[in-house]
């Protein structure tokens, strides 16, 4: 192994696909934060002659894609696997259009929700939308697969799906650097309606030209570097992709292996081949039986998901475990612990809000970002949840569901970022088709959950400049929100009387909850004031400690002592703000009524 | 060469684990080691239990490590030490920084934190470094040098000279933070060396 240096770079594997989209020569990136996606962008804006932004969701992000591909540039857009889905409308025409410059479409899967609503397998898609997609396992396969990718794209008149998944896009290993190459297209407008323009004529001829594409690239995929067959011994033969294939050498170290670095199309002659050297034929890869269902329908028989979970992800001891079980050692048991889940952090504007929310009696129809957290005791504030944007579309379903009995009943909280991306449909409906639900949005000024990226609605553009912010009141009154209501969720009880204020109306308003994320960097170097507890006066009453705020800890206290501290025998214990971790928010404060919270004098 | 290994980092969110991981990846890669590591990010960042963990080795294929497989776990609180023991064998070691951080359902009243909860490793026969990271780290002036008293201690255990280390935090750290995670770093591996 050569030491690290100027060519040989430690990174991961989303590091590792803005280098080598910035080798490929990529003009103009776009794509939407998501986790496992997020770092690509971020970055790659820090590349030299590289366009890059956060486009308000992963549609619109691959339609800038497009167009820069239709202009003649090579073109990156980046999403995680639910991002897809809200991609999917353009995906499906563009691989109709085909493309000028390349164009890379980057979805990272996150097999075992680490960070995701669903573990849905992005593969289907290049099956469904004909289109080819590739695989790398590890950042160091990276580059050359992706400059590849962009090559295929220009040969053969296609957008290219380029997948990872969290164990290739988080992990770090070596990587070597390549060499600058740049498109052999033009940059230009040059008019190609029979091409562009996706009317049914023009559609029905382009829908020839894709199956002529397939056709050439399962002939492709039979002779290309990225497929390959690894010698090995035994009688099993394994065939595998991304980071499933490192699992299989691993476990086994000396079999036979076909790598395949296209997952679709198949390289079915290579695969026939391999299978009449074989035994045992086993599929291993995760999630779906994607594989495996396609090698089937060749008429080949092999094990799969009959053997290896086709649910979470893998890894070499599941691999082992499937198909190697005397090789698994006894294992230490696990020992019961109190569970660790995240939380919302210390003076995090969204706790005041779920506060509220927990005190009233409503419904919280849920969206993605730090606020589903919001969901977690002891706050229990959210009833639903299920993808960008959902909330406020659910809100008014129910409502409408629900009639006259919805009343005051109906709430919907919403970030700034995720209101952007595909909340504000949601609230033109409301407002258009008339129901009486309270839409929350928590302008945090950030697109948090996933780091920090900014948004339409933040000030500033992915390079941190100064960039045009949308007006939320202005947009939610332009729509036709007739009470539209700023407050500071800190403030809790001033929040709570506009709250409950607003659910009394007999038409939709909202309420913009507006206070900057504790994570923001001018919030970290900002100096706060923290609070602290004035023990004598606490009464345990825990009222403060229902925010479940990470500063304040529960102390229990036996009557003895409980007597020794001189507070009264039946006092069952004491809260305690820990000054380090207070950001001075004053939530706290506002809850205690024996005034045993106070801010510290600076 | 020849040599190789697993080192699994766990503590929670916001304790600079990734930072600690990184150091210790550069310094196994400058040692000459094919090195891998992985780390969840997003969700689990905020405050919840998280891990990393790292291979190294002539070739290293698998990005995760195999439960029963973890030589080393650097464990930045003492509740999490004890969390991921089916990662650990009977001949691992345990660094553990002996902070406690409450979970929400001891910081609201809900569930107590398990005491002596390092005896469920050391009942197993497994050797146990306890280290007051935040301790140290307040001597030598900066608090927020845990995590490189921790890499300290950890590199008593590997075979890179101090000097490797020293490189890369000097290269890895904010100038001016730079003398104090050195002095943060001599902490760590002098409670090692003891």
């Amino acid at each position: 192994m050569a030491a690290i240096g100027d060519d040989l770079v430690w990174m991961s594997g989303n590091e590792a696909i803005a280098l080598a989209a910035y080798e490929a020569g990529v003009k103009v990136a776009s794509g939407y934060p998501g986790t496992p996606s997020t770092e690509i962008l971020e970055n790659l804006s820090t590349y030299e002659g590289v366009y890059t932004e956060w486009a308000p969701n992963e549609k619109v992000g691959l339609e800038v894609g497009l167009g820069a591909s239709f202009a003649g540039v090579r073109a990156l857009v980046t999403m995680k696997h639910v991002g897809l889905n809200v991609a999917a409308d353009p995906l499906f025409t563009a691989s109709y259009t085909g493309v000028r410059g390349g164009l890379v479409i980057i979805v990272a899967d996150d097999p075992e929700m680490h960070s995701s609503q669903n573990e849905q397998d992005s593969r289907n898609y290049a099956f469904a939308a004909k289109l080819p997609m590739l695989e790398p396992s590890d950042p160091s396969e990276v580059g050359a697969l992706l400059k590849e990718a962009f090559a295929l794209s220009e040969q053969l008149d296609t957008p290219v799906l380029f997948r990872t998944t969290t164990r290739v896009a988080h992990v770090k290993s070596v990587v070597k650097k390549g060499e600058k190459i740049d498109s052999p297209v033009i940059p230009g407008i040059e008019k190609m309606p029979a091409k562009f323009v996706m009317l049914p004529g023009n559609a029905r001829v382009r829908r020839v030209a894709v199956g002529e594409r397939m056709a050439k690239l399962k002939e492709l995929a039979e002779t290309a570097d990225f497929n390959r067959v690894e010698p090995g011994s035994g009688k099993r033969g394994f065939i595998t992709s991304g980071v499933s294939y490192l699992y299989v050498k691993e476990v086994f170290p000396d079999a036979k292996v076909l790598k395949l670095g296209m997952c679709w199309p198949l390289p079915e002659k290579m695969i026939r081949a391999f299978a009449s050297e074989v035994d045992e034929l086993i599929v291993v890869e995760e999630l779906d039986p994607f594989l495996e269902l396609h090698i089937k329908a060749m008429g080949i028989a092999c094990h799969g998901k009959d053997l290896i979970p086709d649910q979470g992800e893998l890894n070499p001891a599941i691999v082992r475990k499937s198909l190697d079980p005397a090789s698994i050692a006894q294992l230490f048991a696990p020992v019961p612990l109190p569970m660790r889940p995240p939380n919302m952090c210390a003076g995090c504007p969204h706790r005041g809000i779920f506060y509220n929310l927990s005190r009233l009696k409503v419904f919280v129809s849920g969206d993605i970002g730090c606020y589903t957290l919001g969901f977690l005791p002891p706050l229990s504030a959210m009833d639903s949840c299920v993808c960008m944007g959902a909330s406020v579309g659910i809100a008014h379903g129910m409502a409408k569901a629900l009639g006259a009995e919805a009343k005051g009943k109906i709430v919907s909280v919403i970030g700034d970022s995720t209101f952007m991306h595909t909340g504000l449909s949601g609230l033109i409906n409301t407002v258009y088709n008339g129901s009486n639900s309270l839409l929350i949005i928590l302008d945090n000024r950030i697109t948090a959950m996933t780091g920090q990226q900014d948004n339409p609605a933040s000030g500033s553009n992915i390079k941190g400049e100064a960039a045009n912010a949308i007006d939320l009141e202005a947009l939610c009154r332009a729509v036709g929100v007739k009470q539209v209501d700023v407050v500071n969720p800190h403030d809790i009880n001033g929040c709570r009387k506009v709250l409950e204020k607003a659910l009394e109306r007999d038409e939709a308003s909202v309420v913009i909850a507006r206070a900057p994320c504790v994570l923001l960097p001018e919030m970290k170097k900002a100096k706060h004031i923290p609070f602290s507890t004035r023990l004598a006066d606490c009464t345990g009453c825990m009222a403060c400690i229902r925010l479940g705020c990470p500063a304040i800890s529960w102390n229990p206290l036996t009557p003895e002592e409980a007597l020794a501290k001189g507070y009264k025998e039946k006092q069952k214990g004491f809260a305690l703000i820990n000054e380090v971790q207070c950001n001075g928010c004053g939530q706290c404060q506002a809850l205690c009524k024996f005034d045993a919270i106070v801010r510290q004098e600076a | 060469m020849g040599a190789q290994g697993n080192i699994l980092f766990s503590g929670v969110g916001g304790q600079g684990i990734l930072l600690a991981s990184e150091i210790m990846a550069y310094a196994l890669l400058a040692a000459g080691y094919d090195v891998k590591k992985s780390e969840v990010h997003g969700m689990a960042q905020r405050g919840g239990s998280v891990t990393a963990q790292l291979r190294y080795g002539d070739k290293v294929y698998s990005p995760l490590i195999e439960p029963g497989r973890a030589d080393i776990q650097m464990a930045f609180e003492m509740m999490e030490a004890v969390r991921y023991l089916p990662y650990l064998h009977k001949d691992s070691t345990v660094i553990v920084n002996t902070q406690k951080i409450l979970p929400p359902s001891v910081a609201t009243g809900k569930a107590t934190y398990p005491e002596d909860v390092l005896d469920h490793i050391t009942a197993l026969g497994i050797k146990v470094v306890m280290v007051d990271a935040f301790d140290l780290a307040r001597e030598v002036g900066e608090v927020r040098t845990a995590n490189v008293v921790m890499v300290g201690a950890i590199s008593a255990f590997l075979p890179m000279a101090s000097s490797v280390y020293e490189e890369i935090i000097a290269a890895r750290v904010p100038k001016k933070f730079k003398d104090v995670n050195l002095k943060a770093f001599a902490a760590g591996r002098k409670v090692s060396q003891a």
